[in-house]
Order: C-alpha cells, then structure tokens, then sequence
C-alpha cells in the first residue's frame, strides 16, 4: 500500500453519504463552506437506494416520493457541486488526536484535516442467535434490499421473514413486489413494531403476521430448507408444543440496527448506551454536536430513526458545523426551521422511542460504558 | 386488534364510513389510516381541498365528504396504500372500488380479476373497468374494479392476474 504524507485541508469533512450526509454536505456548502464528502460504496445515497417504497413524513423531506428517487436528486445535486469534493471507495479507517481523519481509497493512505467532521455513517444489522442460523440462505434484511432493489437479484423462492418492524414489513412486500413469496412475518413482541399502514399492505397480499413468535431453529443439510418457530411466553421464552414449520430457502432478519460510531468512540467522544436510539451512541446537543467541539454526528449513527428525520438532523449538522466557522448567512433561521421540522415529525406516537432514548442521552450525568 | 393483525377492527372502519344518505350519493374516499404517524401527502394530493389541513404532521387524515368526488388523486398519492374510492352508485348491484396496486404486471381493462379481502382471501370476482398508470415513478397505478355491492367495504385488494 502506497503511503501519502500530505494532509489534506478541509472546511467541513462529512463521513457517509447516505440521506444523512448529503444533506449535511448541501447544508454546510450553501453556507459557503467548502466540504469534502466520502463514502465507502461506489455511489452516493446510502440505504437510499434500496427503498423502493414510498416515504412519509411532509412534503418538504420528500414524503411520497421513493427513497430511490430521492438519493438519485440529492446525489447528483451534491456530485456535481463545484465546492464538494466527492471521494467515493473510501473507507474512513481512524481519527487521531490532532484532528486528522485518515482514509483509504483504491489501495492508498489519505489524511484529511478538517476544521469540523460531520460523522453520518449510518448503522448495521443486529443478527439473532438460535441454532443454524449460519446455514447459507439466512440474510439480514439489508442485503435482501441490496440484492434486490440494487442488483436486481432475488435471494430465493420462499422467505421468512423475522421483525415486523417497518424494515421487516417492507422488505416483505419488496419481495412480493419481487415475485417472491413471503411464508410468513414472525415477531417477538406482542404487537407489530411498524406502520400499521405497512403491515394492513402486507397482510392484503395474504402473508401472516404472527406477533409473540420467534425463530426456534433453522432446519437444512447444505442450505436453508425449513423454518421453525414457535409462540413466545411473557418472559420471551419459547413455549413447547407451539412449533409451526415453515418450507422455506430463505429466512430475513430485520431485527433492528445499531449505530456505527466506532469513528466517534477513536475521537473520544462521550458515548452512552441509550436502547431507544439502538445501542451506543455519542452525546450530542440540538445542533448534533458531540462533546468532541468539532465532530457532529447526524442520520442513524446518532440513533436509529426514519430516513426523514436522518435528512434533517444532516441538515442540522452541516448548518451547526458551518455556522461554528462563521459562515452561514441566514443559517440561523435555516437550522431554526430544519429543528421545527425534526420536533414536529417526532411529536406523534411513532417518535416516542426517540424522544424518550434523547432524554435519556440528554439528561442529567449520562454515563459512558 | 390492528397492531397485532395488521387489520383494522369494524370499530375503527365504522370511523371512516360515511353515513347511507353519502353514499347513495356518489363515489367518496375511505382512508384507513387509523395510527398516528408522521405522514401528510394525500393533503397535498387532494384537488379538492376535501383532506383538512393537518396542524401536527403526526394527525390523522379528515375528510371533508362533502368535497370529495372520488377523484382517487389522493389513492396513487399515499405512501401507506391506505386509500381506497368506493362508489356504491356504479350499477344496480355492483360497486366500483379505486385500488392502489404496485405489482407487475398490471391487469388490463377489461379483464376479470379474484377479489381479495383485508387479509388476501379471495371473496370473489370482479371486473377492472380502467387501470389508471402512475403518472410519474413516484405515484402507485390505481385499478379500478367492480365488486358486488354487499362488498364494498371488504374487498381491498385484487389477484389472480
Ligand atoms: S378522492 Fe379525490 S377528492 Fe376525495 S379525498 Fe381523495 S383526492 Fe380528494
Ligand atoms: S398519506 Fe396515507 S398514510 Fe399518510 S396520513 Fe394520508 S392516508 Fe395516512
């Protein structure tokens, strides 16, 4: 591997360039920063691009328009903007203490230095543990979505589903969409964590939702053959002589995300354990601001929530990240409306975990672990 | 109970069903959109102005019924397919249903279709009378199809394409 020295210089590094990050990148260059943006993939939009569904949400994040179509606008929008500079294939590999964020990009050593780093590197699968459950045929959702609505590939003929979470209920009717058939939607709590909406869709194609059920194990000599699960009691444990058995080539996970914030860990941010946001998080203030001055983390590294909200907390971050360097003409009124905005989307019933998982993050002595 | 099922109860379809005297008057939409979440276009989609303005983005719809015409804007607009047109005036003893369908390929006018209730079991036949396309990528395609009038309020969903 070839080893460059210099250090490169940046107003406004931004990591990840999923719905997160392209919108901090748009907000700090239209305060007149000038913004560097890298993603590991090959493209820009992050889990965008695999939602072929429609969003919710208002108008102005997009709602009612499909997740695809959205990263497609942003994408070229911020691609082809003369003050960002786009680095794709690049995977950001540590901070150090003196600021600089190394990378790697085709087999060489980067070294930025920015003045402020916005950290929006979404989150991973959590994987579920019951026996076999490495036999080849077990995906977590996110590939499904990957194989599917990005390479056009279907993962199978007969999927089971497990989380009825929004992610699980729609990648059962992507996969419908798909011409694949959904055996059935398996879930361990007592209700369905998603939209209602979603799962009314679902449960019109025909596909049961048992709510109180869970994996018991995965049946296949070479690959995935059958299913088994079984009804949950209330202490989470699976109840004898409840056993369905499902034919089945493929069992998705969607059993919920956790944040990606190793990067913010290396900087030395405040971290805290917050279940509501999906597992460790850094502190952060309402300008998305950690307690490191200069790194800002927007979208699901900052808890895992809707792809509505991450476009306006990478909004927030970007706007809070180029006013810090007094730039910004009317960015205060700008972060003003982005900040109603994100209060108005969580207020109803859906935003409760967030809300709840902030106020533990915000309130008093949060200590790190 | 809908956040076990995934189905609404009769209670809560009794909510979005106009009284008999609307619907012997013509076609009107049935939003079955029963949770609060942060959600709002069949309000921008609505040429009529029949979906009340939202005060917090987290309400659930209201329909003005004496605006709406069943135009069915708002079916290919809602990102939660919770929309649906009945029309109870159609004919003597067939109603037209306005559905939203996302799946390829699209039936052709003219064709008979099985009809599927709430929970995908097919209660019967029905013929699609117009396949509205989606306009552009973000809309969902709207299949209009006639049902038996006795069910109108149970057939949301069409197969056997
Ligand atoms: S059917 Fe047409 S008039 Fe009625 S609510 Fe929907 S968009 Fe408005
Ligand atoms: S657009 Fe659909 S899901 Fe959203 S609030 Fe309106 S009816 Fe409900």
């Amino acid at each position: 591997m070839e080893r460059v020295i210099s250090v490169r210089h940046t107003d406004v590094l931004v990591i990840g360039g999923g719905p997160a990050g392209l919108n901090a990148a748009m907000a700090a260059v239209d305060c007149g920063a000038e913004v560097t943006l890298v993603d590991s993939a090959d493209r820009l939009g992050g889990q965008l691009v695999k939602q072929t569904h429609k969003f919710f949400g208002s108008k102005r994040e997009h709602a009612g328009t499909r997740g695809i179509e959205i990263a497609a606008t942003l994408a070229e929008k911020v691609g082809s903007h003369p003050r960002i500079r786009t680095m794709l294939r690049s995977e950001a590999l540590g901070y150090y203490p003196d600021g600089v964020v190394a990378l790697e990009q085709d087999e060489k050593w980067i070294k930025i230095k920015p003045k402020r780093l916005v950290v929006a590197t979404g989150a991973s699968e959590k994987f579920l543990a019951f026996p076999n459950n490495d036999l080849p045929g077990i995906y977590g959702a996110g590939a499904v979505q990957t194989l599917m609505n990005v390479y056009g590939v279907v993962p199978g003929k007969r999927v089971v589903m497990v989380g009825a979470g929004n992610i699980g209920l729609i990648v059962s009717y992507q996969l419908r969409q798909a011409g694949v058939e959904v055996a059935a939607v398996v879930e361990a709590m007592p209700q369905i964590g998603g939209y209602a909406v979603h799962a009314s869709k679902i449960r019109r194609l025909g596909i049961p939702i048992l709510v109180s059920h869970s994996v018991k194990e995965a049946i296949g000599r070479e690959q995935l053959e059958k299913v088994v699960v079984w009804k949950l009691d209330q202490n989470w444990q699976g109840i004898p002589g409840t056993e369905i058995e499902f034919e089945a080539d493929v069992l998705c996970l969607a059993v919920g995300l956790s944040p990606t914030v190793d990067l913010l860990w290396q900087a030395g941010c405040r971290m805290a354990y917050v279940p509501e946001l999906g597992g460790h998080v850094p502190w952060y203030d309402e300008n998305q601001r950690t307690s490191v001055e200069t790194i800002y983390v927007a979208g699901d590294a900052a808890g895992v929530e809707e792809a509505s909200s991450a476009m306006l907390t990478g909004r927030i971050a970007g706007l809070s990240a180029a006013m810090s360097l007094g730039l910004g003409g009317d960015g205060a009124a700008q972060l003003e409306v982005a900040r109603k905005e994100l209060a108005a989307l969580r207020a109803g019933p859906a935003g409760e975990k967030i809300r709840a998982g902030l106020a533990k993050l915000r309130g008093s002595g949060v200590v790190a672990c | 109970m809908l956040k076990k099922t995934g189905i609404p109860e009769e209670e809560e379809l009794k909510l979005v069903l106009p009284d008999d005297a609307r619907r012997k008057r013509g076609p009107f939409a049935v939003f079955e959109c029963f949770e609060r979440i942060p959600c709002n276009p069949c309000y921008d989609a609505c040429p009529m102005h029949a979906v009340m303005p939202f005060e917090d983005i987290n309400d659930l719809p209201r329909l003005d019924l004496d605006r709406c015409n069943g135009c069915g804007n708002c079916v290919a607009q809602c990102p939660g397919l919770a929309v649906f047109v009945v029309d109870e005036t159609y004919s003597e003893d067939e109603a037209l249903l306005k559905l939203p369908y996302e799946f390829v390929p699209l039936p052709l006018a003219g064709s008979e279709v099985d009809l599927l209730d709430r929970e995908g079991k097919k209660v019967g036949r029905g013929k699609v009378v117009r396949v509205q396309k989606a306009r552009h990528r973000t809309a969902t395609p709207v299949v209009w199809v006639t049902v038996p009038k006795h069910l109108s309020m149970v057939v949301r969903n069409i197969g056997g394409i």
